[in-house]
C-alpha cells in the first residue's frame, strides 16, 4: 500500500481542496469549498440531500470537472481528468449506487478494475487474502446479481482495497446495510485508517458520524457551514449545522386502531424476473388508525409485496389481498384505488411522477376521481386548484401548479407526491421508502404527515430500510427477509437490535450477521 | 451423398452474408449500442467493393474497400449517437435509408458492369476429394473468413480481458466509466467493427455470391441480420445456427422455384421473412431468455459529465 506520487511531501495532508466551485444550469452545487484530509484520518462530509456532497466527491474522483478551484494530493497540485487519473493517484471510491456489473462474477468485476495482466488464479488468491485480512469474506466465483446489497458492498470495498488506495471515498455506505454489517464496516474502516489510508465518509446519519469520524466538514446549499470534531458534538448540534435550524420531532401518541382495512393472507408469489424475489406465504393486517412498518434490507421482497398489495401486479388468488372484506387480488391498481387505496411508490421519477409533465398534470394521474375529469374531458381549473391545494398544504417549494415535475428538488417533489395521495382522502395508504433520498427537513415533515393521517383513522403501511424512521412512526413493525415476513411486533416493545437480527435473516449468510 | 454435400455448401454460401453482418452487429450491441443501419452499411459496402474491384481488378482490394465503406458509414452513426447522444433507433433507421440511396447513386454507372469476383477455392488434389473436399477446400474463401471470425469473436468476448471490457460497457457504461474506462472510445471501436463486418458482408454479395451490382441487392438481409442477433440472444454460436437456418430457408425458396413447385414465386420469396417473424415471436415468448442475456444498456446513450 501507500506508494506516494513523485515529489510528494510525506508531511503534507493527503488531500487539500481550495475554492472548489461547480455550477449547474439551475444551481450552484459547490461554492468555494475548502477541505483538507490528513493521512490516516476518517473525515466526514455531512449535509442534506442537495447540499453538494456527491458533486464534491465526484470532483475528487474525476467524474465531474470543477469550474474553479485547486486540488492537491500529498502536497502536489493535480488536475484529475477522469476516474482513471484519480485511481492512478491512489484515490478509490465506493459508490452509494454501486458501480458493479450484475451479470458478471466477483472475480470478473475485480479483474475489470485491475486491468489486464493478472492471472485468474493469482487474482482469486489476492481476493481471498485481502478479504480475510479485513474480515470481508467473498467467493470470487459468485455472480453479483445473486448477492445481497451488503455482499455487493463488500465486493466494491475489496475491489478498491486491491488497488492499494491512499484515499478512500465512501458515499452513504451504510444506507444499504443491516446494523451488524455496519459494525463490521466500521471495524474495517478503522483498520484501514490505522494503516494510514485516509477516508472521506459521506453520510447524513449523524450518530454514525459521531461514532466513526474524527473530523467533519458540514455542507449546506453548496457551502461549507462548519468544521468540527463530531465526537464532541451532539446529534442536535450537528443537525443544526446541517439544516440551519433545530430538527422537529414528530408527535406520536399511542394508536387506537379500529377494524382491519388491509389484509394480506398467505400470499405466495413466484419471482417475476431473474433478479426478483419470490414471496413465501406472507400474511399481514393493517387496521384503521395504525401504522405498520415493514423493515428489511432492500431486495428481500418488499418491492414485490408492495406491488402485489397495490395492484401493480395482480395475484392468482383474489382473496390473498383484501380491502375491508373485498377480495382485490385480481383487481388492477386503478380498481384498488377506487376502493380507497393510495400509494407512494419507491421511485419518484418515472413511477410516481412523469418528469416532463407539470405538477397539475401529475396530480391528475392518480387524483382524477377527485372531480378533475368530467365526461372524459379534463377540467383544467379543478386540476390546477387540486395541485395548488397540495402545494399549499405541504409547503412544496415550486413555481406553482404549472412547474414541471423534474424542476423540483427530490424532497419537494416527494412532498408533492405524498400530498397528492393524502389529499384524496384514502382509507389505505401504502408508502414505499417515503423519505428515500429526501433531506432531513422534508423527511421529518413527511413522517409527521403519515402520523397525522393515521390519527385521522387511515390504515397506513410503510416500507423502509431506515430503522430509525420505522421506529419513529410505526405502531407495529414486521421484518421482511428472503421473501418472508416476520410476525408483527409492537414497535414500543421491540428494539433495533432485535429487528436488525431479523433483517440479517435467512438470506444473509452467518458471516454477515456475525 | 453428393447432393447432401452440395446442399451444405449452398446453405453456407447463403448463410455467410447473414453471419458476417450479424457478428458485427452482435459486437456493436454487446457494447450497448443498437445500430439499425446494417442494411445501409451492407449496401454501401457492396457497391464500394464492386467499384473498387472494377477499378483495380483486385477482388480483395474490393473487400477491403467494402470494409472501409461500412466502417465509414458506421463512423457517421457513431458521431451522431455517441458524441452527440442522438436517439439510436432513429439514427440507425436514417442510416439505413441513407445507405440505400447512397449505394444506388454511387452504383448508377456500374449496374451492367462485370467483374471477375472471388471464386470458390480450387486446390488441386484436395477440392476433388469426396465429401471433405468441397466442404473444407471448395468453398468461397469469404465463407472461411466468416467462420474464423465467428470463432475469434466467441473467444474474444468470453476469454479475453478486452471482451470482458466490451461486455461490461454494454451492461453498465456508468460503472465502466466509474472504474476508469473510456466508454466512448470502446463503443466507437465496436461500432466501427460492426460497420466493417457489414461492409464485408456486402462485398461478399457483390463480389462472391452474385458477382454483379444491382440496386438494393441485399434484399433485406441487413434486417434479417439484426433479427438474428436477438434470435441468438447475443451469443456468437447461435448466430451461426440462425444464419444457417435462414440461409437454408432462402435456398429452399430458390430450389422450390427451380423445381417448378406450383406456388407463386412472390409467396416463396416471403419465406425467409416469415421465418424471421415466426422465430422472433417464439423467442419473445420467453422474456427471461432475453432479459438474462441482453446487454442491459442497449440503446441507452451515455456521456460522461466532464
Amino acid at each position: 500500500m501507500k506508494r506516494a506520487a513523485a515529489g510528494a511531501d510525506p508531511a503534507a495532508p493527503r488531500l487539500v481542496l481550495t475554492g472548489i466551485t461547480k455550477h449547474y444550469p439551475a444551481v450552484v452545487a459547490n461554492d468555494g469549498i475548502d477541505l483538507s484530509v490528513a493521512p490516516g484520518e476518517i473525515h466526514a462530509v455531512l449535509g442534506e440531500n442537495g447540499a453538494g456532497k456527491s458533486t464534491l466527491m465526484k470532483i475528487i474522483y474525476g467524474m465531474v470537472r470543477p469550474d474553479a478551484g485547486r486540488i492537491a494530493v500529498d502536497g502536489v497540485p493535480v488536475t484529475i481528468a477522469g476516474p482513471a487519473a484519480a485511481r492512478a493517484l491512489g484515490i478509490g471510491m465506493v459508490f452509494q449506487h454501486f458501480s458493479l456489473f450484475e451479470t458478471l462474477t466477483v472475480a470478473d468485476n475485480i479483474a475489470l478494475a485491475l486491468r489486464a495482466g493478472v492471472s485468474r488464479r493469482a487474482l482469486g488468491r489476492r481476493i481471498r487474502d485481502v478479504s480475510r485480512q479485513y474480515g470481508l469474506p467473498l467467493d470470487p466465483a459468485r455472480y453479483v446479481h445473486t448477492m445481497t446489497v451488503g455482499e455487493r458492498q463488500r465486493v466494491e470495498i475489496v475491489r478498491c482495497l486491491l488497488q492499494d488506495p491512499r484515499l478512500l471515498i465512501m458515499d452513504e455506505p451504510t444506507s444499504v446495510l443491516a446494523p451488524p454489517a455496519v459494525a463490521q464496516l466500521f471495524a474495517t474502516l478503522r483498520t484501514l485508517a490505522a494503516e494510514g489510508v485516509s477516508i472521506l465518509y459521506i453520510s447524513h446519519k449523524l450518530d454514525e458520524i459521531r461514532a466513526l469520524c474524527e473530523r467533519a466538514t458540514v455542507l449546506r446549499a453548496g457551502r461549507v457551514t462548519g468544521e468540527c470534531d463530531p465526537r464532541r458534538e451532539t446529534v442536535a448540534s450537528l443537525a443544526r449545522m446541517m439544516i440551519g435550524r433545530d430538527l422537529p420531532h414528530p408527535r406520536h401518541a399511542a394508536a387506537t386502531p379500529g377494524a382491519t382495512v388491509l389484509a394480506v393472507d398467505r400470499l405466495t408469489l413466484a419471482a417475476q424476473d431473474p433478479f426478483g424475489v419470490a414471496l413465501d406465504s406472507v400474511s399481514l393486517a393493517v387496521r384503521a388508525g395504525e401504522i405498520v412498518g415493514i423493515a428489511g434490507i432492500s431486495g428481500n421482497g418488499q418491492r414485490e409485496l408492495v406491488a402485489a398489495i397495490t395492484g401493480e401486479r395482480t395475484v392468482p388468488r383474489a382473496d390473498a389481498v383484501r380491502i375491508d372484506t373485498t377480495p382485490v387480488g385480481r383487481l388492477d391498481a386503478d380498481a384498488r384505488r377506487a376502493l380507497g387505496m393510495a400509494y407512494v411508490p419507491e421511485e419518484r421519477i418515472g413511477r410516481a411522477a412523469i418528469p416532463v409533465m407539470s405538477l397539475a398534470e401529475n396530480a391528475l394521474l392518480t387524483a382524477h376521481r377527485q372531480g378533475l375529469v368530467a365526461r372524459g374531458f379534463i377540467r383544467r381549473p379543478a386540476m390546477r386548484a387540486f395541485a395548488q391545494r397540495v402545494i399549499a398544504a405541504f409547503g412544496v417549494r415550486a413555481a406553482g401548479p404549472d412547474a414541471v415535475a423534474e424542476s423540483l428538488s427530490g424532497g419537494n417533489l416527494q412532498k408533492f407526491i405524498v400530498g397528492r395521495e393524502m389529499q384524496q382522502a384514502p382509507r389505505v395508504f401504502v408508502a414505499a421508502h417515503p423519505t428515500w433520498g429526501v433531506d432531513v427537513g422534508a423527511a421529518a415533515q413527511i413522517r409527521q404527515a403519515l402520523v397525522d393521517l393515521r390519527d385521522r383513522g387511515v390504515a397506513v403501511l410503510v416500507t423502509s430500510d431506515e430503522l430509525d424512521e420505522l421506529f419513529e412512526i410505526s405502531d407495529c413493525i414486521a421484518v421482511m427477509a428472503g421473501g418472508r415476513l416476520s410476525p408483527p411486533m409492537p414497535a414500543r416493545e421491540t428494539s433495533a437490535e432485535a429487528v436488525g437480527l431479523l433483517m440479517a435473516g435467512p438470506r444473509t449468510d452467518a458471516r454477515e450477521a456475525a | 451423398m453428393d447432393t447432401a454435400v452440395q446442399l451444405v455448401v449452398l446453405t453456407l454460401a447463403a448463410a455467410t452474408p447473414l453471419l458476417l453482418a450479424a457478428l458485427g452487429e452482435l459486437v456493436t450491441e454487446r457494447s450497448g449500442v443498437l445500430n439499425l443501419g446494417v442494411e445501409g452499411m451492407m449496401l454501401t459496402g457492396a457497391v464500394c467493393a464492386f467499384i473498387a474491384c472494377v477499378k483495380t481488378g483486385s477482388p480483395w482490394l474490393g473487400v477491403a474497400a467494402g470494409a472501409v465503406a461500412g466502417a465509414g458509414l458506421a463512423a457517421i452513426f457513431g458521431v451522431l449517437v455517441l458524441t452527440l447522444t442522438a436517439n439510436q433507433v432513429a439514427s440507425g433507421l436514417a442510416l439505413s435509408l441513407f445507405g440505400v440511396g447512397l449505394s444506388a447513386f454511387a452504383g448508377l454507372d456500374y449496374v451492367s458492369a462485370v467483374v471477375d469476383g472471388i471464386r470458390p477455392l480450387a486446390i488441386p488434389g484436395l477440392t476433388t476429394l469426396p465429401v471433405v473436399g468441397p466442404l473444407l477446400f471448395g468453398q468461397n474463401p469469404l465463407v472461411y473468413v466468416a467462420l474464423v471470425l465467428l470463432v475469434a469473436i466467441q473467444w474474444m468476448l468470453h476469454r479475453t480481458h478486452a471482451g470482458l471490457v466490451v461486455r461490461a460497457v454494454g451492461e453498465s457504461p456508468e460503472s465502466a466509466d466509474a472504474i476508469g474506462y473510456n466508454v466512448l472510445a470502446i463503443r466507437y471501436g465496436c461500432v466501427l467493427f460492426g460497420g466493417a463486418c457489414a461492409g464485408v458482408a456486402g462485398a461478399y454479395l457483390s463480389l462472391a455470391y452474385t458477382p454483379m451490382w444491382s440496386e438494393n441487392m441485399t434484399a433485406g438481409r441487413g434486417w434479417i441480420a439484426l433479427a438474428l442477433v436477438v434470435f441468438a440472444t447475443w451469443k456468437p454460436w447461435r448466430v451461426l445456427a440462425g444464419a444457417v437456418l435462414f440461409g437454408g430457408v432462402t435456398l429452399a425458396q430458390f430450389q422450390a422455384q427451380a423445381a417448378g413447385v406450383d406456388v407463386e414465386p412472390q409467396l416463396l420469396a416471403m419465406l425467409p421473412y416469415v421465418a424471421t417473424i415466426v422465430v422472433l415471436a417464439i423467442i419473445s415468448r420467453n422474456p427471461m431468455l432475453i432479459l438474462r442475456n441482453a446487454p442491459a444498456s442497449l440503446g441507452r446513450p451515455f456521456r460522461p459529465d466532464r
